[in-house]
C-alpha cells in the first residue's frame, strides 16, 4: 500500500464535505478497499475512517417502521441478530453465507452493497480492463469461469455481494447523503450497469455515502429464502444464489420477489419469472414456466454455461421451497 | 508528531500521516504507545513494531486466516485492519494464552490431538478456537466448524483440528 493520510469522520456531514475532496476514499471495514489498495488498483491519498460515525452502528426494528440497519452494522451482528433470524431469515441467510466469521466480524453492511468486482483481471493491477478506463474487456474472450450471464455490456463482471439480492427480494431502501444525491432510493435503483460514461456497478458519485437501510415488515405469511452455491462451503463468493420472498393469499402466490446474485453486473430482479408467478397456484409446470424466464436471453461466455444451469435449478428450488413450506 | 490539527476546506478534523503518527494500542492486557504510518496494517504493526511474531503473515488478503487475532474481542484479519483504526483498542494475540511457562488447555488441547502438521496456521486456529469458548464453553461440533470456517489449514489436519477444539472446551468447562 502508498502511504495516505487518515481522518476519522466526526458526523455524517463532515465525512461527505471531506469525501467531496481529490484522491480520497472512505473506508468503512476496509476488506474490500485494502484489498483494492494493496493491489494498488487504487492510491488514494487520503482515508476517511467512516467507523467513528455514531448512530450508524445500531439495528433497529419496530412492528411499525420495520428494520433500520445502519450503514456500519456488520455482517456478523445481522446474522446473529434474533429479530433479522425470526422476522427477516433472508438476510440473515444471506450475512451468514458470506465470506469467514473474521470477516464478517469487519465488513459492514455499507461497504458489502457499494464493494468492488472480483473480476481477476479488475483485481490486477497489470490488465487496464475496460471496467478500470481502458478499451479492452480481457474476460469477455478470456478466462471467465465466474462472470456473468445475463445483461453483460462492455463490462462481464458480476456485482458479489450476498447482501444485495436478499435485501432487494425485501424491497429494502436507502437512505443516501451527498453532493448531488440526498434521500431516501430503493436499493434496487442504487445499482446500475456500468456505461461508457460511468464506469462502475453504482449511481454513487464521491462523497455519496450511504447512511442507513430500511426493510419494511414482510406481510403477513409471507416467506423468504436465500441460496447460494458456491464452490467450497465458506470463503467464497456466490457463483450463482438467488433470493426469493413471496406471499401467500390461500393458495395462490400473491406476491413474489425474485432476485439472482451472481450473474449479472447488478442483483438480477427475474421479474418475468415473478409475472408468470403471482396469483397462480403452484404446479411443476408453472414452476417450469418461471425457471425458463429467469434465464430467458442469457449469453453464457466460454467458461461459465454452468451458471444457467445452476440458475435454473436454484430458481425451481427456491420456488418448491416457498411453495410446500406450510406455516 | 505527525498529528495536526488542519482545517480540510474548513473542516475542523485531525488528520494524521502520511507519516508516523502515535497511537496507544492495548495488547494482551499492557498498553503500547506505538509510532506508525496510517497504511500500518494491525499484522505489521504487532509483528514489527511489537515484535510479537506468534501471528502469522502469508496471503496478507484475508484468504487464510493465520492472522487472526482477537479485536476486543473479537476474531478478526489482523492483515485486513489498519492499526491506527485499532486506536485505544485492545487486541489478545497467541502470546497471550500461555501464562507463567502453563500452555492454555486450548493449545494442551492442540498437542494432545496432535491437531498440526507444520503448525503455520496454528496460532490463527487456536485464536478462533479462544474466540468460540470465550462465548460458547459448550460448543457442538457444528459450531466448532463454523468458527474454524475462516481459518486455511493446507495441511487438511482439520478432523483433528475439530477435535481438538472440543477437547479443548471440556479442558476448559471442567477447569482444567
Ligand atoms: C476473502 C474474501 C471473501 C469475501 N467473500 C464475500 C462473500 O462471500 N460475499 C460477499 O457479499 N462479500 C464477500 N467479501 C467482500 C467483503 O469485503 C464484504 O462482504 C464486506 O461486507 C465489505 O464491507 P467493508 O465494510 O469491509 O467495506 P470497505 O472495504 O470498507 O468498503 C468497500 C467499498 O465501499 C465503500 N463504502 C463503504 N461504506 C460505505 C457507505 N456507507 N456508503 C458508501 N460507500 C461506502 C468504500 O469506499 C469502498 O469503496 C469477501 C471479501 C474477502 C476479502
Ligand atoms: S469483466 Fe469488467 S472488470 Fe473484468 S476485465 Fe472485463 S471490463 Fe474489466
Amino acid at each position: 500500500m502508498r502511504t495516505f493520510e487518515h481522518v476519522n469522520a466526526p458526523d455524517v456531514q463532515t465525512a461527505v464535505a471531506l469525501l467531496g475532496e481529490a484522491s480520497t476514499e472512505a473506508i468503512a471495514g476496509g476488506t474490500d478497499l485494502l484489498g483494492e489498495l494493496k493491489a494498488r488498483l487504487r492510491s488514494p491519498q487520503r482515508l476517511v475512517n467512516l467507523k467513528t460515525l455514531a448512530g450508524l452502528q445500531e439495528i433497529s426494528y419496530s412492528p411499525k417502521a420495520g428494520l433500520r440497519l445502519g450503514a456500519l452494522v456488520t455482517l456478523a451482528e445481522i446474522e446473529r441478530h434474533p429479530i433479522i433470524q425470526e422476522r427477516f431469515p433472508i438476510l440473515a441467510q444471506a450475512a451468514a453465507s458470506a465470506a469467514t466469521p473474521q470477516l464478517r466480524n469487519m465488513g459492514t453492511i455499507g461497504g458489502n452493497l457499494c464493494q468492488k468486482p472480483r473480476c481477476w483481471y479488475y483485481r490486477n493491477k497489470l490488465f487496464e480492463c475496460w471496467l478500470k478506463g481502458g478499451d479492452k474487456c480481457f474476460a469477455e474472450d478470456g478466462e471467465n469461469k465466474y462472470h456473468a450471464i445475463l445483461g453483460a455490456d462492455r463490462c462481464h463482471a458480476v456485482h458479489p455481494s450476498d447482501l444485495a439480492p436478499a435485501l432487494i427480494a425485501l424491497d429494502a431502501t436507502l437512505r443516501v447523503v451527498g453532493p448531488d444525491l440526498d434521500g431516501e432510493l430503493s436499493l434496487e435503483e442504487l445499482y446500475t450497469k456500468p456505461t461508457e460514461s460511468r464506469r462502475q456497478m453504482t449511481i454513487l458519485g464521491p462523497g455519496e455515502l450511504i447512511t442507513d437501510i430500511r426493510v419494511p415488515i414482510p406481510k403477513n405469511g409471507s416467506r423468504g429464502v436465500y441460496l447460494k452455491t458456491m464452490e467450497r462451503q465458506s470463503w467464497s463468493f456466490a457463483l450463482v444464489s438467488v433470493a426469493a420472498q413471496m406471499n401467500f393469499a390461500g393458495e395462490r402466490i400473491a406476491d413474489a420477489r425474485v432476485v439472482l446474485g451472481g450473474v449479472a453486473a447488478i442483483p438480477w430482479r427475474a421479474r418475468d419469472s415473478e409475472r408468470i408467478l403471482i396469483g397462480q397456484r403452484f404446479s411443476e409446470g408453472l414452476a417450469e414456466r418461471a425457471v425458463e424466464a429467469a434465464v430467458a436471453g442469457a449469453q453464457p461466455l466460454r467458461d461459465n454455461e454452468y451458471k444457467v444451469s445452476l440458475a435454473k435449478a436454484l430458481v425451481k428450488r427456491v420456488i418448491i421451497d416457498l411453495c410446500s413450506t406450510t406455516d | 508528531m505527525a498529528t495536526k490539527a488542519v482545517r480540510a476546506k474548513k473542516l475542523k478534523v485531525a488528520i494524521r500521516g502520511p507519516g508516523k503518527t502515535a497511537i496507544k494500542l492495548t495488547v494482551n492486557g499492557e498498553t503500547h504507545e506505538l509510532l506508525i504510518e496510517p497504511r500500518r496494517t494491525l499484522l505489521n504493526a504487532l509483528r514489527k513494531d511489537l515484535g510479537l511474531t506468534g501471528t502469522k503473515k502469508a496471503c496478507d488478503e484475508g484468504t487464510c486466516g493465520t492472522c487472526t487475532v482477537l479485536l476486543e474481542g473479537k476474531p478478526i484479519y489482523a492483515c485486513m485492519a489498519l492499526a491506527i483504526e485499532c486506536d485505544g483498542k485492545s487486541v489478545e494475540t497467541i502470546e497471550s494464552l500461555s501464562k507463567d511457562g502453563q500452555l492454555h488447555p486450548i493449545q494442551r488441547a492442540f498437542i494432545a490431538e496432535d491437531a498440526l502438521q507444520c503448525g503455520f496456521c496454528t496460532p490463527g486456529q487456536i485464536m478462533s478456537v479462544k474466540a468460540l469458548l470465550d462465548e460458547n464453553p459448550n460448543p457442538t461440533l457444528d459450531d466448532v466448524k463454523r468458527v474454524l470456517s475462516g481459518n486455511l489449514c493446507r495441511c487438511g489436519a482439520y478432523p483433528k483440528l475439530f477435535q481438538a477444539a472440543l477437547r479443548a472446551a471440556d479442558l476448559v468447562r471442567t477447569g482444567r
